[in-house]
């Protein structure tokens, strides 16, 4: 497979402008701005099958295809650089190695829907990987790329990284919009979407570091050839990034449909020290947790992921051994959830810290034998009644650790203890 | 006497505002830059950046309490934070923590005697791989054993 988003994550000073440009950057943004018009470009974008990578799946064309051309007011194209989710570690590794092609995918995109001002919206405790793009966007600007009539084609185009402070809300885009307009990271309803009210309720897109650093390898390479990349709806590559018990922990780099079991055992080492899969988180913190014996004919695109119960998220493949202690990793991330909830919709305020309270008191032995089915209906309370994804994101994990580990669980109640302990 | 920015941090007040198409928009690297300059965001610098904003400050103190990273209090020299989110737990993050706590003799929202060291303990800062670790002002330290904490400990004045 030829590697679209990790190609030149290897090579020395990666970072430097001279560097990039000798590997053929920048040559996409050339042909955007000089020979393409923006309509050719979303189609373009459009036909490769692109689908956006933070999370959500969304396919990339369309969503700047929503954004309304003959708008009098400015429009934002804001790349989410706020990767947060647990597990989660890919967009740092390409901002840090590989900033010029965050910065060319964001200008790409800007053209796309004719956006003046673009922002790189980083998380602020990424304060290495903002400095380096803001280097690159230096360099950028010095050489033409970014400014007034770039390469004199005429359009014009400012890109501001701006960071954030501490909230892992701020990655959902529309909280990421109230931040980025000065305020607490609250999330709004949707609609009105973003493509038409978004940023100081202009037309705004957002979209992942991971899905602007594809884009210009797709204008290079052509739509077609990414879309042979991948399944009939999953196409292209896609970053996966693993954590917890696994012998090679990292970033890699797969085209989709790759089949889930093999690439724990193979890319990545499996399990280290002799011991035994017995759960995986694949696709971020917010996402259901997936028993070993589900595994066995998951291939790693959208679609298979989520018809075993799960979904692909962000690609945080998180990896727990015959170790693991359900109970507490269901607590620690019911903690993150309780600790990240923004406070807005009362079942997700409320709820978050409640399901928590019950999964730490289950932990710590004082747990009662309706506690499972408390948790469960919590739960069930807070999906789809909340305005942002975040609710879901918190309900999803907890139910599934339950049913999916329910005698280990009921175990921890009766003998009011953990009979496997984590390290 | 009310806080102010020096002058060089005033210059870069003005060059943040005029990067930004509002003005309100600059309002976390504003506080940023407050922090930096006072060292936390109390009372009086928060009205102090309500005023350079020209906004009310119980809406800048609305920011500043929703954002892990702006302190409301002070911290000391280096602010320890250490990652505690499920696959740093998974590799050792819970003790790394009780090494800290017995190393520097504080307990988790503590800052040293000495106004040296501050300990907390925060949410995934994508840093998984290479767990467990953990964030020093703003630096990262990664893959740590005890005897790497002591080392950078050691290194930290």
């Amino acid at each position: 497979m030829e590697k679209v988003l990790l190609r030149n994550i290897d090579v020395p000073d990666s970072h430097a402008l001279a560097v990039y440009r000798s590997r053929g950057g920048y040559r996409a943004w050339e042909k955007v701005v000089q020979s393409m018009k923006p309509e050719q470009l979303i189609e373009e974008v459009k036909a490769s099958g692109l689908r956006g990578r933070g999370g959500a799946g969304f396919p990339t064309g369309m969503k700047w295809s929503f954004v309304p051309k003959d708008s009098p007011k400015p429009k934002y194209l804001v790349c989410n650089a706020d990767e947060s989710e647990p597990g989660t570690f890919k967009d740092r590794l390409l901002m840090e190695k590989d900033p010029h092609a965050t910065v060319e995918g964001t200008l790409i995109a800007a053209y796309a829907i004719q956006s003046h001002t673009a922002f790189i919206y980083i998380r602020g405790e990424l304060a290495f990987g903002a400095g380096v793009l803001e280097r690159a966007v230096d360099e950028a600007t010095q050489a033409g790329y970014i400014g007034r009539n770039i390469l004199g084609s005429g359009y014009d185009v400012d890109v501001i990284v701006h960071r954030g402070a501490g909230a892992y809300i701020c990655g959902e885009e529309t909280a990421l919009l109230s931040s980025l307009e000065g305020g607490r990271g609250w999330p709004k309803l949707k609609p009105p979407f973003p493509a038409t009210h978004g940023l100081f309720g202009c037309p705004t897109v957002v979209n992942n570091v991971e899905t602007l650093a594809a884009l210009p390898w797709i204008i290079e390479h052509g739509a077609a050839a990414y879309a042979a990349m991948g399944t009939e709806k999953s196409k292209g590559t896609k970053l996966f990034s693993v954590s917890g018990h696994i012998s090679k922990p990292g970033v890699y780099e797969l085209e989709m449909g790759y089949p889930f079991v093999k690439f724990l055992d193979e890319d990545c080492g499996g399990v280290p020290n002799g011991r035994k899969l017995k759960g995986v988180i694949p696709g971020g913190g917010s996402m259901p947790v997936l028993r070993p014996d589900e595994l066995e004919k998951v291939n790693l695109d959208y679609e298979s992921v989520q018809a075993a119960g799960s979904l692909l998220g962000s690609g945080g493949v998180i990896v727990m051994d015959d170790t693991t202690c359900m109970v507490r990793a269901a607590w620690n991330l019911a903690r993150f959830f309780a600790h990240e909830s923004c406070g807005q919709c009362s079942p997700c305020r409320e709820g978050c810290h409640w399901m928590e309270k019950i999964f730490r008191r289950i932990e710590q032995g004082e747990g009662d034998k309706d506690d499972l089915g408390l948790i469960l209906n919590v739960s069930g309370n807070i999906m789809g009644n909340t305005i942002c994804p975040f609710g879901d994101a918190a309900a999803m994990p907890a139910a599934a650790f339950i049913k999916k580990y329910r005698e280990e669980f009921e175990e921890h109640i009766a003998q009011k203890r953990c009979t496997v302990r984590m390290e | 006497m009310a806080l102010e920015f020096s002058p060089e941090t005033y210059k870069k007040f003005e060059e943040t505002i005029a990067r930004y198409p509002k003005k309100e928009a600059a309002m976390l690297p504003v506080l940023c830059l407050a922090q930096k300059e006072f060292g936390y965001l109390g009372q009086e610098a928060i009205e102090y950046v309500a005023q350079l904003m020209g906004q009310p400050p119980a809406r800048v103190q609305g920011v500043v309490s929703f954002y892990t990273m702006l302190n409301p209090k002070p911290v000391g020299r280096h602010n320890i934070q250490v990652c505690r989110t499920l696959p740093c737990a998974l590799r050792g993050a819970e003790k790394l923590t009780s090494f800290l706590k017995k190393t520097l003799d504080i307990e988790l929202g503590q800052t040293t005697g000495d106004g040296r060291f501050t300990l907390s303990e925060v949410e995934c800062l994508a840093s998984c791989g290479t767990a467990p670790m953990m964030q020093i002002n703003d630096d990262y330290y990664e893959n740590l054993t005890d005897e790497k904490v002591t080392e950078i400990l050691a290194s930290l004045k």
